[in-house]
């Protein structure tokens, strides 16, 4: 974790406080933290999405990947949480969005990994890949594989 | 008379203003918006279908009713409400009665689907051989010997298995068969129970990890034990009874890489990592998008060649709070 809090002067006092990060990867895991757990396992460096809208705004100063869970979803709707929609609303964030892993459950049916594919479409970014809970070891492997391709200047330039 | 004294000098009225496990919210607004009824569901379009069944396929499909009705009668009647007085919470409890409901419903979809497709008698014989097969019996008994014991975490480690594995030799059947354009409709009203399903081991799996807060390294350790035990040993039986039902139809290795899936995503909800390697998890790819029509791999840029990846543009984001 590399976040550290920076005071904003642009939005003088009284504002939500911000803590900014310079990770490539951000995430957002519920009180369940399934999500969390796969992050821990990944062993890269991360910011976590605050959980409370009282925690300090996250905001990203270099480009990185989202990851998040869908668990569920009613018909689709809501699947995206509020805290993850409150953070690509901040265009900064969402300026420097490159790509989406999901996680979530094959037993969701339609809605199995549905809030990463929603953004993924929303921002235009890729959909990186899926996992189940908190992913098995075959899941870490490829996403730390991946990533590590996705982050080359060549994937980056890629049209 | 007296234990019913004893109920009202424990029972606090629920306050739901004041939570302290948002989790039980959450849950209970999912289950609630989950909310379903077999009536719903068009099964009598399914009866032509089932007419093209041969005689074996549809003991087979009947006998495996049977056998999920057993486990969701077990999980409604004496599983879900078992954990009711181990809650931590008073909105847990409510949780608990919710899943308790839905398990019955779930059970009686079962006999809707029976009436919908079949005679008196073949449902009497099937519901014969739910009785008569010992595998069926001895799973139910494993797991209702915990429902019935004492310890509250142990109660909760055979309700996650009960509901993210113990299912899933059954939910197999209607998915291959909606995999083949068969009984589709039915293959609708399984997808409902198997989503009710996941959020109940989500859930009760969610609470056990609780229980496991400020337990000493020890108990953690032989609880941990226990749970890849009882998995072990109803995993053998799940694997007898596998070929019980399916071997007459030469699927029985189909299903077997089915249940490893499932035993890892169970183990998964109680917090512990999978204990089966992808190698022998290589579902069918059929059954797997029958489950969930997204769940190609090749949707996944890391997977694939990624030059050949397509961002989807059909997803509907209009009910989401963006502001861009």
């Amino acid at each position: 974790m590399t976040a550290n809090t920076l005071a904003d002067p642009a939005r003088g006092a009284g504002s939500v406080p911000e803590s900014a990060t310079d990770c490539d990867l951000v995430y957002f895991s519920s009180a369940s933290g399934y999500t969390k757990r796969f992050m821990e396992k990944l062993g890269l460096p991360c910011a976590r999405i605050p959980l409370y809208a009282t925690g300090p705004r996250l905001v990203a100063t270099r480009p990185f990947v989202l990851v998040l869970p869908t668990y569920g979803g009613e018909e689709g709707r809501h699947s995206v949480p509020p805290q993850v929609v409150r953070f690509l609303n901040d265009e900064r964030n969402r300026s420097l969005l490159r790509g989406v892993i999901g996680a979530g459950n094959t037993n969701f049916g339609k809605a199995y990994c549905l809030a990463a594919m929603k953004i993924a479409a929303k921002c235009d970014v890729p959909l990186l890949y899926r996992f189940e809970l908190m992913g098995t070891s075959e899941d870490v492997d490829r996403v730390r594989e991946g990533l590590e391709e996705f982050w080359t200047p060549k994937s980056q330039n890629r049209p | 008379m007296t234990e019913k004294v004893k109920l009202l000098s424990h029972v606090e009225a629920i306050n739901w203003n004041r939570i302290q496990d948002e989790k039980d919210v959450e849950v209970w607004n999912r289950l609630v918006n989950n909310f379903w009824l077999p009536e719903k569901v068009p099964l009598s379009n399914d009866i032509q279908s089932w007419g093209t069944l041969t005689a074996e396929e549809k003991t087979l499909t009947m006998r495996v009713f049977t056998g999920l009705t057993l486990l969701d009668t077990l999980q409604g009647t004496v599983g879900a409400v078992s954990l009711i007085p181990d809650a931590l919470t008073p909105h847990e409890e409510a949780v608990y009665t919710n899943i308790a409901f839905m398990e019955s419903v779930h059970a009686k979809s079962y006999s809707s689907i029976f009436s919908t497709l079949c005679s008196t008698k073949e449902i009497d014989d099937a519901f014969r051989w739910s009785v008569e097969n010992p595998n069926l019996q001895k799973k139910a008994q494993i797991v209702e010997s915990y429902y019935l014991g004492d310890d509250p975490l142990k109660k909760k480690i055979a309700s996650t298995l009960l509901e993210s594995f113990l299912f899933y030799s059954g939910f197999y059947l209607p998915m291959y068969w909606s995999s083949r354009a068969k009984l589709t409709n039915t293959a609708d009203l399984i997808r409902l129970i198997i989503r009710d399903e996941a959020v109940h081991g989500y859930y009760i799996g969610y609470k056990f990890q609780k229980g496991l807060e400020g337990l000493s390294e020890e108990r953690r350790q032989e609880l941990k034990d226990w749970t890849y035990e009882l998995l072990f040993e109803l995993y053998e039986n799940e694997v007898q009874y596998t070929h019980d039902l399916y071997d007459g139809v030469g699927l029985s290795e189909d299903v077997k890489k089915f249940l490893h899936y499932n035993a890892n995503k169970a183990l998964m909800n109680l917090g512990y990592e999978a204990m089966f390697p992808a190698t022998v998890t290589d579902v069918n790819p059929a059954i797997l998008s029958a489950l969930s029509p997204n769940a190609d791999e090749n949707h996944d840029f890391f997977s694939g060649s990624g030059s050949s990846y397509v961002i989807g543009k059909a997803v509907n984001t209009e009910d989401e709070d963006w502001d861009f």
